[in-house]
C-alpha cells in the first residue's frame, strides 16, 4: 500500500536529505583537513589560510619526522603492551567474576553484586585512589599502575553476567553430571557459547586502554614508559615538537612544527580508522547489549 | 572463583572509600591515615568559604547543563530524522560516517580543537571569511563552554544515536500501518507512535545523565583549558587534580572537595530516580 506524498512531505524529505549531507560534511571535513595539512609542504601550510581541499605542495617530510621520533615509537610500544596485557587480564577477571555471580547456587551472589553496583555510583575520589596506588602500593612508574586499578569495569561485568545468565542451566547441569568441574564448564562450555559478548568486551577494554592517558599522568614520570596518548598530548596540546625539529633552523621550526602536528594526528588515528569498519558491528552490538535492562 | 574479583573491588574501590576519611583529618604522608589528627569538618568549611567554591560549582553545573540541554536531545533528534530517511543505503552511509569521530582518541580530538582554535587556525579562517575578527579562541573565557559543548556533540552525536535507533527498530510496524489507514499524517505518526516508543529509553538515559551531573568529563576540560579561561572552565574535578596532585599536594583538603562532589552526585541520582518513578513509572533501580 502506498499513499501519495503531499507537497509538505516531499519538502520535508528533501530538507532532511540536505541536512544529513551537511552532517556528513561537518563530520568528515575536519579529518580531511588534517589529512591534507599533514601531506602539505610545511612552509606553504604556514602561509595558507582557509579550507584545504587538497594538500598544498605535496610532500611526506613530516611523516618521516614523526615516524623517526623515538618518543612516538616508544609510546606505540608501551601502548601495545598495555592494550594486550591489560585487555587479557581484564577479560580473565571479568569472566571469572561474571561466571560466579551468574550462578544461582552461589550464596553470596546478591550481596556481592550489590556491593559492586554501589561502586558505580559512589567512589572514594581521585586523591584517595592516587594515594593508594602511588604511596601505599608503590606502583608509580610501573605500567601495572595503568592496568591493575581498572581490572574489572562494573558496567562490563554486568553485561557479561547477563550474557552468562542466558545460557541454559540444564546444559551446565548435564556437564556437571558427566563429572566436569566448574572451571572446565566455564572454559569449555560457557566461554565458547559467549564469544560474541566476549568480542564486545575485548573491544570495550582494548579501546579504553588505547585511549587512556589520565592515569598515566598520575602515575608515570619516566618518559620511556609514556603511553602513546601522553606523547600525543605533549605534541598536540602542549605544543612541544622540539624533540622532532631540533635540527631545523629557528625560522623553519614553527612551520615544521605545524605540519608535524597534523602528521602526528594521522599516525595516531589511521590504525583505528583502518580497523574501524571491522569493529563497527561489534560496537553497535555492544551498545545494544549494554542497553538491556536487568 | 569470585575471590580475585572481590579482592579487586575491596582494594581498588572500597579502600579508597575508607581512605576518604582523610577529608576529616590533617593527613600527612609520614603519619599515614590512622596517625593523622582529626580536624572534623574544617576542610569542608574552608572550601565552602573559599573564593573557588562558587567558581568551580558554577562552572561544573553550567557545563553539565549545557551538555544536558544541547547534547542530550541531539542524538534523539538525529535518530528521528534518520528514521524518516527513505533510502536505506543513504541512511546507512550517514550512520557509518557519524560514528567515526567516536573512535578517535580524546587527546587527538582535543589536539585538533586546540589547533583549529588558534589565531590562524581553521575556525578563524571560517570566521574571517564571514567578515569576523580572528582571535585566539581558547584563551577567551567566553568561548570555552561553546567550544567544549560543540566539540563533544561533534564527537559523540552519531554514536549516541545507536541506542535510540535500536529502540526505534523495536516499534511494532503494524502501528504505523494502522495509523496510515486512519489517515494520520507523518508528523502525527512521529508524535503518537515513534516518540512514545522511545520514551522509556530517553527517561533511563536522562536519569543516568542527571546522576552524573557533577561529573562533567573533566579529562576533556584538562586537555582544553589553560589559566586564561579558569574563570569559566575550572570545574570541581580539575580543581581537585590541580590542588591535590599537579600543583600542590593538599591531600586532605582536595579529598574533602571530591567527597562533596560525590555526595551531591549520589543525591542527584537518587532524586532523579525517585522523580522518574513517580511521574513516568520508569526507573533505573
Amino acid at each position: 500500500m502506498t499513499i501519495k506524498r503531499t507537497i509538505g512531505e516531499k519538502l520535508f524529505d528533501s530538507l532532511n536529505v540536505l541536512l544529513m549531507i551537511l552532517l556528513i560534511i561537518i563530520t568528515l571535513y575536519p579529518l580531511w583537513h588534517v589529512l591534507n595539512a599533514s601531506l602539505s609542504d610545511s612552509n606553504r601550510l604556514m602561509a595558507h589560510s582557509g579550507l584545504l581541499l587538497l594538500p598544498d605542495g605535496f610532500n611526506l617530510d613530516s611523516y618521516k619526522l614523526v615516524l623517526s621520533n623515538p618518543s612516538i615509537l616508544s609510546g606505540y610500544r608501551n601502548t601495545l603492551v598495555i592494550v594486550v596485557l591489560g585487555t587479557a587480564l581484564n577479560l580473565l577477571f571479568t569472566i571469572l567474576g561474571a561466571y560466579t555471580l551468574s550462578r544461582k547456587s552461589f550464596m553470596l551472589r546478591n550481596p556481592i553484586m550489590l556491593a559492586i553496583v554501589f561502586t558505580m555510583f559512589f567512589n572514594g575520589g581521585i586523591i584517595p585512589t592516587y594515594l593508594l596506588i602511588n604511596n601505599t602500593l608503590h606502583l608509580g612508574d610501573n605500567l601495572l599502575a595503568l592496568i591493575v586499578p581498572g581490572l574489572v569495569s562494573s558496567y562490563n561485568l554486568i553485561i557479561m553476567r547477563t550474557a552468562f545468565q542466558g545460557i541454559s542451566e540444564s546444559l551446565l547441569e548435564s556437564a556437571r553430571i558427566d563429572g566436569a568441574g566448574e572451571l572446565r564448564i566455564l572454559w569449555r562450555i560457557v566461554v565458547p557459547l559467549s564469544m560474541p559478548v566476549i568480542a564486545v568486551m575485548i573491544l570495550f577494554y582494548g579501546v579504553g586502554h588505547w585511549n587512556s592517558w589520565f592515569s598515566a599522568i598520575l602515575y608515570i614520570r619516566d618518559r620511556d614508559l609514556y603511553p602513546l596518548q601522553l606523547v600525543l598530548r605533549e605534541i598536540l596540546i602542549q605544543n612541544s615538537t622540539d624533540s622532532m625539529t631540533t635540527s631545523a633552523a629557528m625560522g623553519d621550526k614553527e612551520a615544521i612544527g605545524e605540519s608535524v602536528k597534523y602528521a602526528t594526528v594521522m599516525v595516531a588515528t589511521l590504525p583505528i580508522l583502518f580497523i574501524y569498519p571491522f569493529l563497527q558491528k561489534y560496537f553497535v552490538k555492544g551498545v545494544m547489549i549494554g542497553a538491556i535492562k536487568e | 572463583m569470585a575471590f580475585p574479583v572481590v579482592l579487586y573491588f575491596l582494594v581498588f574501590k572500597y579502600l579508597p572509600m575508607y581512605g576518604a576519611v582523610i577529608a576529616f583529618k590533617e593527613y600527612t604522608v609520614g603519619k599515614g591515615i590512622w596517625g593523622s589528627e582529626w580536624v572534623g569538618l574544617q576542610h569542608f568549611r574552608d572550601f565552602f568559604q573559599s573564593y573557588y567554591f562558587w567558581r568551580v560549582l558554577k562552572n561544573t553545573l553550567i557545563l553539565s547543563f549545557y551538555q544536558l540541554l544541547f547534547g542530550f536531545p541531539a542524538p534523539i533528534l538525529l535518530a528521528l530524522l534518520l528514521n524518516e530517511l527513505r533510502h536505506e543505503m543513504f541512511k546507512r552511509t550517514v550512520q557509518t560516517v557519524s560514528y567515526i569521530p567516536h573512535f578517535i582518541s580524546l587527546v587527538v580530538i582535543c589536539g585538533m580543537v586546540v589547533d583549529f582554535s588558534s589565531r590562524d587556525g581553521l575556525f578563524n579562517s571560517i570566521i574571517t571569511f564571514f567578515g569576523g575578527e580572528s582571535s585566539a579562541l581558547l584563551s577567551e573565557p567566553g568561548n570555552f563552554r561553546t567550544i567544549y559543548t560543540a566539540s563533544s556533540i561533534w564527537q559523540e552525536l552519531g554514536f549516541s544515536t545507536i541506542i535510540y535507533l535500536a529502540a526505534l527498530s523495536g516499534i511494532n510496524p503494524e502501528l504505523y500501518d494502522a495509523s496510515m489507514v486512519d489517515g494520520a499524517s507523518r508528523l502525527r505518526r512521529v508524535w503518537h507512535i515513534t516518540l512514545p516508543g522511545i520514551i522509556p529509553m530517553i527517561v533511563i538515559l536522562l536519569i543516568l545523565r542527571i546522576g552524573g551531573l557533577m561529573e562533567i568529563g573533566f579529562e576533556k576540560v584538562i586537555l582544553l583549558y589553560n589559566p586564561n579561561v579558569y574563570d569559566t572552565a575550572d570545574v570541581i574535578s580539575t580543581f581537585v587534580y590541580r590542588k591535590g596532585i599537579s600543583e600542590s599536594a593538599e591531600f586532605s583538603y582536595t579529598t574533602a572537595v571530591g567527597l562533596f562532589q560525590s555526595l551531591v552526585n549520589f543525591i542527584l541520582l537518587i532524586g532523579a530516580n525517585r522523580l522518574s518513578k513517580a511521574v513516568s513509572d520508569n526507573k533505573l533501580f
